[in-house]
């Protein structure tokens, strides 16, 4: 039949190590629990059923039974630790430096770290984390951990429930603490409950049996931090979610307006201005540190910034209609909130011309100019005209020169070093004259011409890089860590202690139970039977290792 | 309790076990292909062939084209040739004449529309005026188009048949021949 039914009447489920009415150990199951080898009960879960070890009848049964075991759990862990060990001995592919000759990682890992690296790549460790294989195997120990957890609160919850202050004799002498008192006075036994319900212990009487017990709460801690886990594991699967969560980045020029990512271009930023500012030299309050540094020390990176929100529907490339959200500063860990999102200063580059400045000469004569016009280069005209009549053309404009294969190009489109081909053409004059300038670099092809262009002047500015950040799965780990920490709480700092008092046939047995701290309950129970003639409990555990030891200094 | 009604009981038990084990595993291999997909879908390319191509608007600058703004879904019933593309991009440069030169025989079926990522007009019209060309280009600023289509190495191309969904995306030079064939496949 399905049901075990004990010799006190109650009926146990399939699988049920100690009844969980008496605690009369149930023959059949005894190995499960390995109590037919041993003197003592485990009192792991109570000897209460998981049912885990009994069902196996389908599909369904088998794959619970696989996550059910604590085996498998530990294995699984121990599996995902030496992966994500590996994962650290050569750096992820999103961390290959940006200065790397090569940064594809197919190249980038057998040219740097050799054969092994080669094989890191192919086995797919360069991406360890985000692999699929990786985080199935995550989500495996978060199915074991929902599924061992189930399968062990649930029959522990119940036992205890169910439990009886009556038990059989055979599970109170096979407990660690037990003692005997044949001939006792009613009188020291009411005394000890009275000691026991003074340490506040919960006392449940029955027919003259009496079970104390304390902090039973303290039981449920691991499955109060597994639940906090499970959270922290929901909290990182939503991370997932751009709708959750959005990490991206931006680089907004000064007087630049351009959208902000992953924001489906709902958001615009405008970069005012962004400010580099040091610490003052000559600031007695600083002169020793900066001498150590020998150098200039930044005190603030900072955009001042506007936010605007796109009003009405636009589809992307049409100019759209913006709405001012909010102006602001962002300096290092000040970012800027607005709307969910957050901004933070996370980079600057200052090597992008905004204007430069060019003056025509003389050729044989460097003092003597004709006039001066200033080029936008990042949107440059066509031509330049000047008073005194002379006009500039601009034939050809390399924002970022570089010689290639005897060629003139830009790299980018980012004036970063700009170079030009010019056409002067002098007042009246239908005939240019050609000339190449650049940055150090000041060409007249044809070796004729009388008037020499010279930068006089020019202006730079910065570009911000700015990290765009959005998470609301923040306070779902904060509540994850919360529930995490008061399971441990709960189950380290109390003990679920039980002391067992009861009659048979005129002895009084007393047997007790406590998941961890054997010395704490021993205390309790000395100070219970103080001035009762009741025997102390002994531990039947210590007596069994004093004979092991006795054995053997005898041999 | 007699045997019979036992045996339905416990009949019962497995059945109700049986649910509530499977409604759980559900729930946690559903969590499962959850975070695969959700991390799957992260990083790879958003618009594929097959995917309707997605709508933009932006000003036309070639003087040599009549157009003043370029809408995609105003081209439904042609075929779209949607090259993204850049001055500083030699490869970009390379292909541009073949664009040119097969224009004038598919333009009624077929609608060039190269845009580009430069930051001054200047040199795009210098670029212009050097190869002649006389399809459309568009000069997408701020990048906001190339973003759409999460555009990475220049030039990249995508054919895009009359009912505006994408037939095939190159990313790399094209040759005339490869060019003609595609032309081919998209036309009405």
């Amino acid at each position: 039949m399905n049901k075990l039914k004990c010799e006190c009447g109650h009926f146990n489920p399939e699988g049920t190590i100690l009844c969980e009415s008496c605690g009369k150990p149930i023959e059949e199951n005894q190995h499960l629990d390995g109590n037919d080898k041993s003197k003592l009960l485990n009192m792991r879960y109570e000897g209460s059923a998981r049912r885990s070890l009994t069902y196996n009848r389908t599909i369904v049964d088998k794959i619970w039974n696989f996550f059910s075991s604590v085996r498998n759990g530990v294995i699984l862990i121990v599996i995902a630790l030496i992966a994500s060990g590996i994962g650290t001995i050569f750096p992820q592919a999103m961390y290959i430096p940006a200065n790397a000759p090569n940064r594809d990682p197919s190249v980038y890992y057998e040219e740097t770290y050799g054969i092994l690296g080669k094989i890191y790549y192919q086995l797919g460790f360069h991406e360890l984390y985000s692999s699929w294989w990786y985080m199935i195997l995550i989500a495996l120990i978060g199915v074991s951990l929902v599924i061992c957890s189930l399968d062990r609160f649930i029959p522990l919850y119940r036992a205890l429930k169910i439990q009886k202050p009556k038990r059989h004799y055979s599970f109170l002498s096979r407990q660690r603490l037990f003692s005997e008192t044949p001939d006792f006075s009613p009188e020291d036994k009411k005394k000890v409950v009275e000691n026991l319900k003074n340490m506040r212990y919960k006392i449940f009487e029955q027919d003259g049996q009496v079970l104390a017990e304390k902090n039973r709460f303290s039981r449920w801690g691991p499955y109060v931090n597994h639940i906090g886990l499970i959270i922290i594991l929901i909290a990182a699967l939503l991370r997932m979610t751009p709708f959750m969560f959005i990490d991206d980045y931006v680089w907004v020029r000064e007087g630049e307006r351009k959208v902000i990512p992953s924001t489906d271009g709902q958001y615009y930023i405008e970069n005012k201005k962004f400010h580099l500012e040091y610490y003052d030299e000559d600031d007695e309050r600083y002169k020793e540190a900066m001498e150590r540094m020998g150098q200039l020390v930044v005190k603030n990176y900072q955009t001042d910034v506007v936010i605007y929100k796109v009003k009405g529907e636009t589809i992307p490339g049409q100019e759209p209609e913006l709405e001012k959200v909010t102006e602001d500063a962002i300096r290092m860990n000040e970012p800027l909130k607005f709307d969910g999102y957050r901004l933070y200063q996370s980079g600057y580059q200052e090597n992008e011309f905004s204007t430069m400045t060019f003056g025509i000469f003389a050729a044989n004569d460097e003092e003597k100019s004709f006039g001066e016009f200033t080029v936008d280069l990042m949107s440059p005209e066509e031509t330049y005209e000047l008073e005194n009549g002379f006009k500039v053309e601009i034939s050809q404009y390399f924002p970022d020169y570089i010689l290639q294969d005897g060629e003139p190009t830009t790299q980018s489109k980012f004036p970063k070093n700009p170079a030009f081909v010019f056409r002067v053409y002098p007042p009246d004059s239908d005939e240019p004259e050609v000339s190449f300038i650049g940055i150090g670099r000041n060409i007249d092809p044809t070796g004729e011409n009388k008037y020499r262009l010279g930068i006089t002047d020019f202006s730079t500015h910065y570009a911000s890089g700015l990290t765009v950040r959005k998470d609301l799965t923040l306070p779902i780990f904060v509540v994850g860590a919360a529930i995490f920490m008061i399971g441990v709480i709960q189950g380290m700092y109390w003990q679920h202690r039980r002391v067992w008092i009861n009659e048979k046939e005129g002895t009084l047995l007393l047997a007790a139970h406590t998941n961890k701290n054997w010395f704490g309950i021993k205390r309790d129970i000395e100070k219970a039977l103080e001035g009762t003639e009741i025997n102390m409990v002994v531990d039947q555990e210590e007596e069994d290792l004093e004979k092991v030891e006795q054995t053997a200094t005898q041999e | 309790m007699s045997l019979e009604e036992a045996r339905r009981k416990k009949h019962d038990k497995m059945k109700r076990r049986f649910f509530y084990r499977s409604v759980v595993l559900a729930i946690l291999v559903g969590a499962l292909l959850f975070a695969l997909i959700s991390n799957f879908n992260r990083d790879k390319e958003v618009y594929r062939a097959g995917d309707e191509a997605p709508d933009f608007e932006l000003v036309q600058i070639n003087e040599n084209n009549e157009l003043e703004t370029v809408r995609l879904s105003d081209l439904r019933g042609k075929g779209v040739m949607l090259n993204f593309w850049a001055t500083y991009c030699p490869p970009c440069e390379k292909e541009m004449p073949y664009m040119e030169s097969l224009y004038p025989k598919y333009k009624d079926d077929i609608e060039i529309v190269a845009v580009n990522l430069d930051q001054s007009e200047l040199v795009i019209h210098k670029f212009i005026n050097k190869h002649d060309l006389t399809f459309p280009v568009v000069h997408d600023k701020n990048n906001d188009v190339m973003d759409l289509y999460k555009v990475k190495p220049l030039p990249s191309t995508f054919f895009i048949d009359p009912e505006g969904i994408i037939v095939e995306k190159v990313e790399g030079a094209l040759t005339l021949e490869k060019l003609e064939e595609y032309f081919q496949m998209i036309q009405p």
